[in-house]
């Protein structure tokens, strides 16, 4: 396998999309995000940049060290906070940052979403490249990045783990699979997914830090001071683009609710901790009952 | 709804793999309820014993395209030919195993076909769904049952708009099981002369081996951790294998790592890695405050230990007292009866 080569001036510039998602950290469910019903309580739990998003954002960094002029564009699609996302990209090396936020989006499944994203992804037109984590830790179903492949009609890789070589409209990726790897040559364009496996993400920038703290949507503008309002009149980078239904030119059949094919027909909360311990012997009926336990409350299978 | 329950039958070097088939016998017990066919698609190299292979699962139609550009896997390629078959001949339920191929499949069929598909399903069932806006009532949905939100709940998801019902389904928690060993299958053989093109074959797999992956404890929902008591690095073999079962990971004490039974990485205490599982399977383990630091806030705590007075079992949930080179195989052959 060749090493990737140093930065290449001949190379054409990227422009990559990288999808990132707010979501719950839903990683330390602990008793204490339990409500007395036994339902988690979303509120308290802190919302974060979804993990494997964050390494598919330094994957597209990584590109952009190679490929002088390559444009790193954060696209979030979540609620009005969800401008936290595009900062945090903003601050680890991001080029642009641009939200898609609507009310009429919510409610949306993985094929609504794809929809959605796909629309943005065209409206913002000539991508070379959309990267996304492989999943996100509050559906953990890893669909979003192959429906939406599928819907701009690129080629996908998912459960990318390593760059391995950067060529001219080819790109070398090894895959992480369940039982080994795959080293894989894709054209350019193309959509992969990025595997936790991969380079953790670089840190922020402190410089980053101070040029885009201030970077605001129109709707965060509305509620802020006024010197934050000028600063951002004045430098037209702070300003967080924010798209809606018609910006994209979406369906609404195809969106949110009605979009969506699958619907929640029923949940049950998980019981976090059992009371007292309970002393079994090692008889195949004790340890029949445990793990007939384990199975009922979903602790495995 | 009308139409027949399909699998998609994944294979490795002409073998169809294991949760296909555990896929093969869920969809017999759905096929079952509904009345209707069981059909598998079999895509591969070198596959023509197939009806060997599956039929006595209880498949009714086979359909096949046994051709060498189907070895290795391609996303494209695969998902024309499965998108092609599906869009024929209008099934109400699709299923794929939740592998590395699965997943990666079943959504791009999902999106061209604009169809819902319900992600790492660990229970399948028949149902019916009201609609509460409506109150129109929705007979024999398919139940996909999976756990959601970090697997803090179990949710069940139903589509009943936009046909087919299609699911990814771990493996593992499905029992393969023959159905009639006589059992008779109808073969179509899928014509790829029209259907796939030079476009399909643009990503091009360079190498494929073997390799482990890289230890990540701090985020495996089950842990299986063994300590001295497991007695040696051959012993350890019995956890790894309950671990494959479960979809766990193995970790370690430091008095099992520095007896060489396991690697540095897997050490789990305060001079280790801190880990918070759902579920924390600790054989053979006393339970010293520089392991229990690393691990007490696991949500449930299992231990197995000869000694019924060890430190561990203080924290523990369930307590098993006996050899773990006993215990585990119970564990396991309980796991597999019990497991739908």
């Amino acid at each position: 396998m060749c090493p990737i080569n140093k930065k290449n001036n001949r190379m054409k510039p990227l422009k990559i999309v990288v999808l990132a998602k707010q979501v719950p950290d839903t990683r330390n469910v602990g008793p204490d995000a339990m409500k007395p019903d036994g339902t988690v309580n979303r509120g308290i739990l802190p919302t974060i940049f979804n993990p494997d998003d964050l390494h598919a954002l330094e994957f597209a960094l990584q590109i952009k060290d190679k490929i002088e002029g390559t444009q790193v564009i954060v696209l979030t699609m979540g609620p009005k906070r969800a401008a936290d996302i595009v900062r945090e990209g903003y601050y680890r090396g991001a080029d642009y940052g641009l939200m898609v936020s609507d009310r009429r989006f919510g409610g949306a499944d993985t094929l609504a979403t794809s929809y959605t994203l796909a629309m943005t992804i065209k409206k913002i037109g000539d991508v070379d490249m959309v990267l996304a984590g492989v999943q996100a830790i509050d559906g953990d179903t890893a669909q979003t990045g192959p429906q939406t492949a599928e819907k701009i009609n690129f080629p996908q890789v998912t459960y990318v783990e390593e760059l391995i070589d950067l060529g001219n409209n080819e790109i070398t990726v090894k895959r992480r699979l369940d039982k080994g790897i795959e080293i894989v040559k894709a054209p350019i364009p193309v959509l992969m997914t990025v595997n936790g496996t991969f380079d953790k993400c670089r840190s922020r920038n402190a410089k980053k830090l101070l040029k885009y703290k201030y970077a605001r949507t129109d709707t965060e503008l509305a509620r802020e001071e006024d010197f934050i309002k000028e600063l951002v009149e004045q430098r037209s980078y702070l300003h967080i683009p924010e798209w809606n239904v018609e910006d994209i030119e979406a369906e609404l059949s195809k969106i949110g609710l009605a979009g969506s094919p699958t619907k929640v027909n029923k949940v049950e909360s998980i019981v976090m901790k059992a009371s007292e311990a309970k002393i079994l012997s090692d008889s195949q009926e004790d340890i029949d009952l445990m793990v007939g336990e384990l199975i009922s409350s979903h602790v495995i299978g | 709804m009308d139409g027949n329950v399909f699998v998609f039958c994944e294979t490795d070097n002409g073998k169809v793999v294991d949760i296909s088939l555990e896929l093969l016998s869920s969809g017999r017990k759905l096929a079952g309820k509904l009345n209707c066919k069981l059909e598998a698609i079999v895509l591969g190299n070198d596959i023509s014993d197939i009806e060997k292979q599956i039929s006595k699962y209880g498949v009714d139609t086979i359909h096949i395209a046994d051709d060498s550009r189907l070895d290795p896997y391609l996303t494209l390629v695969y998902s024309k030919i499965v998108s092609y078959v599906l869009d024929k001949d209008q099934p109400q339920i699709v299923l794929f195993g939740a592998s590395s191929i699965g997943r990666d499949l079943a959504p791009r069929v999902a999106s061209t076909l604009q169809c819902g598909l319900t992600a790492d399903c660990t229970r399948l069932e028949i149902g019916d769904h009201l609609e509460r806006k409506t109150k129109v009532e929705y007979k024999d949905l398919l139940l996909a049952i999976r756990p959601a939100f970090g697997g803090s709940i179990m949710a069940t998801i139903v589509n009943w708009d936009m046909p087919p019902q299609m699911a990814t389904v771990r493996e593992g928690v499905m029992k393969k099981e023959v159905f009639d060993k006589n059992y008779k299958s109808e073969i179509i053989n899928i014509d790829l002369s029209d259907l796939i093109s030079d476009e399909d074959f643009v990503i091009e797999v360079l190498e494929r081996h073997m390799e482990e992956s890289k230890v990540n404890l701090k985020e495996a929902p089950i842990i299986v951790a063994g300590g001295y008591g497991v007695g040696s690095k051959e012993n350890f073999d019995l956890l790894y294998e309950f671990a494959d079962m479960l979809g766990a990971d193995v970790g370690g004490s430091r008095a099992a790592i520095d007896a060489g039974f396991l690697e540095n990485e897997r050490q789990i205490g305060q001079t280790g890695v801190t880990v918070r599982p759902k579920l924390y399977i600790a054989c053979g383990i006393s339970g010293a405050i520089q392991h229990t630091a690393g691990m007490d806030e696991s949500a449930m705590i299992v231990s197995i230990n000869k000694d019924k007075n060890a430190p561990i079992n203080k924290i523990a949930d369930y307590v098993i007292v006996g050899d773990l080179n006993e215990v585990l195989p119970k564990m396991i052959k309980s796991f597999h009866k019990q497991a739908q």
